[in-house]
């Protein structure tokens, strides 16, 4: 996660980062946010299964490193379950925590987007080739904040790897006016709120054609 | 606002006369070399050159100190004065009317923290004094229009359309070294040193305005305000292009340039996108920078994606049609029916039928001439590349020294060969014109061979040929881009 060196942060937790991201028109994966297991298995119920259930708070940043995530979960009640085990795997330290019930997003490509406080050059809008090959591809493009339509779409015209965009085994092309709107919804809320230092979101599944945040994070300035 | 920038500047780039402090009567010295190259080149202006002792120098007097120059009789102070010396010269400059300053004195920012406060103290009497401050650690600065060299460098380029700002000195004498060979010349050009006062942006904002520069171009290391510029050479290219090439793009370049001027270097994607999003053209290597310079100053913009190449030399055509398909930015377009049919009726039925058009060695005298005109005014083609141009002068070159010359009908053949190649270099430059549109040149021989008649007419026409067509499609793909970003904002 770049950060300005020294300069004190924290993140956002996941569900306000999607929630502030949601409300500038970049598409999220439909979850809600539960505080006891017999909620999350409620909000599974209510999404469909399957879902994908995480422990959510403003001092968890490294979900899957420290295994946090469950993804697959096929019913109400193994979502109840693994709510369970994950709020009994919280720490003091993590502060107040929930569980984020999350619909399964399923395609097989995967983009990176987000942004960053270039040194030299300022905020940045960031977007990418992502999933197991994105470092091996080092595919990426950056645009400084604010971005024109004219910038996004040029941003995504100048990926590399353009064939990932068009029609992909089966699945339709990436909608590009779509993934347009994302990058502008990212320069849009670093415009609007000068303390965020970095957005990420990581992966940005396409799913029929649609990039939709799977997973977001939002880090501010002070601590 | 533009009046303001073009003020700013006159001082430096049309000063009615320049002083050459620390003038020197010893040729290996800074303060000998930048007196001869102000004098021999026919500076239009005053010179006044300034030596503690009042040395003769080149055949001229001295003046042993600035209190004898006339109040008002010069605008430019070239510094070649010890570190020590220059807070006090410029302070009597400016109580002369003196209102820039250029300093290739050493020993400021490039030095580290003793270095970087002198430096700022510089800055600051600079500001006091109103003086616009150039350098220090520059190498010089010229302008075509008034005939200025003021450079410890070489050469003085050829007048042209291209303005120059460099953070190396060394690329000044580059690009002004590939000016004087291809023809394609310099309006102004300045080594900017550490860029103490005047930063890169500076320069850009007046280029921009300047009515002599048609295209800037650039070398940047560092930079202090990365916003600024980007905001500056976004104006900038709303009127004009902009050539960017960038040292320390990797690490291994970034450590190096933050030895050369004491700046650090930023990510390298941030930079292209950046570049991409002002609409400026970044060039990969050092000649490349200049060729794409040179053709925004001598070649239009294209409407479109469609290139269409006309060749006498089948291998040409076959490698540009590869390096034209694997572009993004250009096609190459299915040759429209019509144009094969006015084709069919002037060539025997061996000719490829196709885009790229090889002739295939059935031309006679006007097929080239005839079939180019037919090319460029197609209303679907937006950019022409001619290949195969100075085959016939090439061996005529060879008829001439050769044993048999000029008996033997070769006269006449070398003759009618010359003739030839000069006719379609001039048909290609006036098709350009007329249709105003790209049409391009591309031959090994303007490398090889550059007193061959097709090079040549163009050189000594101050248009841009280019030493092979993979470098003409680049540039073309440049071309294209600023038209497309021109034309989306």
């Amino acid at each position: 996660m770049p950060e300005l060196s020294g300069a004190p942060s924290h993140t956002l937790s996941e569900y306000e980062s999607k929630r502030r991201l949601a409300s500038l028109g970049v598409p999220v994966a439909a979850e809600r946010l539960a505080s006891t297991d017999a909620e999350a298995a409620r909000a599974a119920q209510e999404i469909g299964c399957p879902v994908a259930v995480k422990l959510c708070g403003d001092k968890i940043a490294h979900k899957t490193e420290r295994n946090l995530v469950r993804l697959g979960v096929d019913s109400a009640e193994a979502a109840r379950a693994a709510a369970a085990e994950l709020l009994g795997a919280a720490r003091p330290e993590d502060g107040p925590v929930g569980v984020l019930v999350a619909q399964m997003v399923s395609g097989r490509r995967e983009l990176i987007a987000g942004c960053v406080q270039d040194p030299t050059f300022g905020p940045c809008v960031m977007l990418g080739i992502g999933g197991i090959f994105a470092e091996a591809l080092a595919d990426v493009v950056f645009r400084l904040v604010p971005l024109s339509p004219a910038d996004a779409a040029e941003m995504i015209d100048s990926l590399q790897n353009q064939k990932m965009l068009d029609d992909f085994r089966g699945e339709p092309a990436v909608d590009r006016q779509m993934l347009a709107e994302v990058l502008l919804g990212l320069s849009r809320l670093v415009e609007s709120d000068p303390q965020i230092l970095s957005v990420d979101l990581n992966p940005l599944i396409v799913c029929e054609g649609r990039p939709v945040a799977v997973d977001a994070l939002i880090e501010v300035r002070g601590a | 606002m533009s009046t303001e920038i073009l003020d700013r500047f006159r001082p430096l780039f049309e000063p009615r006369g320049v002083i050459i402090a620390g003038a020197s009567s010893h040729p290996g010295k800074f303060g000998f070399v930048a007196a001869h190259n102000l004098l021999s080149e026919g500076f239009a202006g005053e010179v006044f050159l300034t030596n503690r002792d009042g040395a003769e120098i080149l055949g001229r007097k001295s003046l042993t100190t600035i209190d004898d120059v006339p109040n008002g009789a010069a605008d430019l102070v070239f510094v070649c004065t010890p570190q020590k010396a220059v807070p006090d010269l410029l302070r009597t400059c400016a109580a002369k009317g003196v209102k820039a300053a250029f300093l290739t004195t050493a020993g400021y920012g490039e030095l580290g923290e003793e270095g970087k406060r002198a430096e700022d103290d510089l800055v600051a009497l600079c500001d006091e004094l109103g003086m616009l401050l150039l350098g220090p650690n520059g190498q010089g600065v010229i302008s075509t229009p008034a005939k200025m060299c003021a450079q410890i460098v070489a050469p003085f380029p050829p007048p042209g359309k291209i303005a120059i700002a460099s953070q190396s000195g060394g690329f000044v004498q580059a690009f002004q070294n590939y000016a004087a060979k291809t023809g394609v010349g310099v309006s102004r050009a300045v080594s900017a040193g550490n860029c103490a006062a005047t930063k890169i942006e500076d320069y850009l904002e007046y280029f921009a305005a300047d009515p002599e520069t048609a295209v800037s171009l650039i070398y940047v290391e560092g930079l202090d305000d990365g916003r600024t510029f980007y905001e500056t050479v976004r104006r900038a290219t709303s009127s004009k292009p902009l050539v960017v090439l960038k040292g320390g793009a990797t690490s291994g370049g970034q450590r190096a340039a933050a030895s050369h001027t004491g700046a650090l270097a930023t990510d390298d994607n941030v930079f292209d996108g950046m570049c991409r999003q002002a609409g400026m053209s970044r060039a990969t290597s050092i000649e490349e920078a200049f060729e794409i310079a040179a053709s925004f100053a001598t070649h239009p913009i294209p409407r479109g994606r469609n290139v269409f190449v006309l060749t006498t030399a089948g291998g040409w055509g076959v490698v540009t049609a590869d390096r034209i398909t694997a572009s993004r930015e250009l096609d190459l377009m299915p040759i429209p029916e019509d144009l094969k049919a006015e084709f069919d009726k002037r060539l025997p039925p061996r000719w490829s039928r196709n885009n790229p058009a090889d002739l295939a060695g059935s031309e006679t005298r006007d097929t080239v001439v005839e079939c180019l005109d037919l090319v460029a005014a197609h209303p679907d083609v937006d950019a022409v590349l001619l290949l195969g141009v100075g085959i016939q002068s090439n061996l005529a070159a060879m008829e001439r020294s050769g044993n048999f010359y000029p008996d033997h009908g070769l006269e006449r053949i070398v003759e009618f060969h010359e003739r030839q190649d000069t006719r379609y270099a001039q048909t290609a430059m006036d098709l350009e014109k007329k249709h105003d549109k790209p049409v391009l040149i591309a031959t090994e021989l303007t490398d090889c061979q550059p007193e061959n008649a097709g090079p040549r007419t163009l050189h000594d026409a101050g248009s841009l040929a280019y030493a092979s067509s993979y470098r003409a499609v680049t540039a073309l793909e440049h071309l294209y881009r600023y038209g497309q970003h021109r034309s989306r904002r």
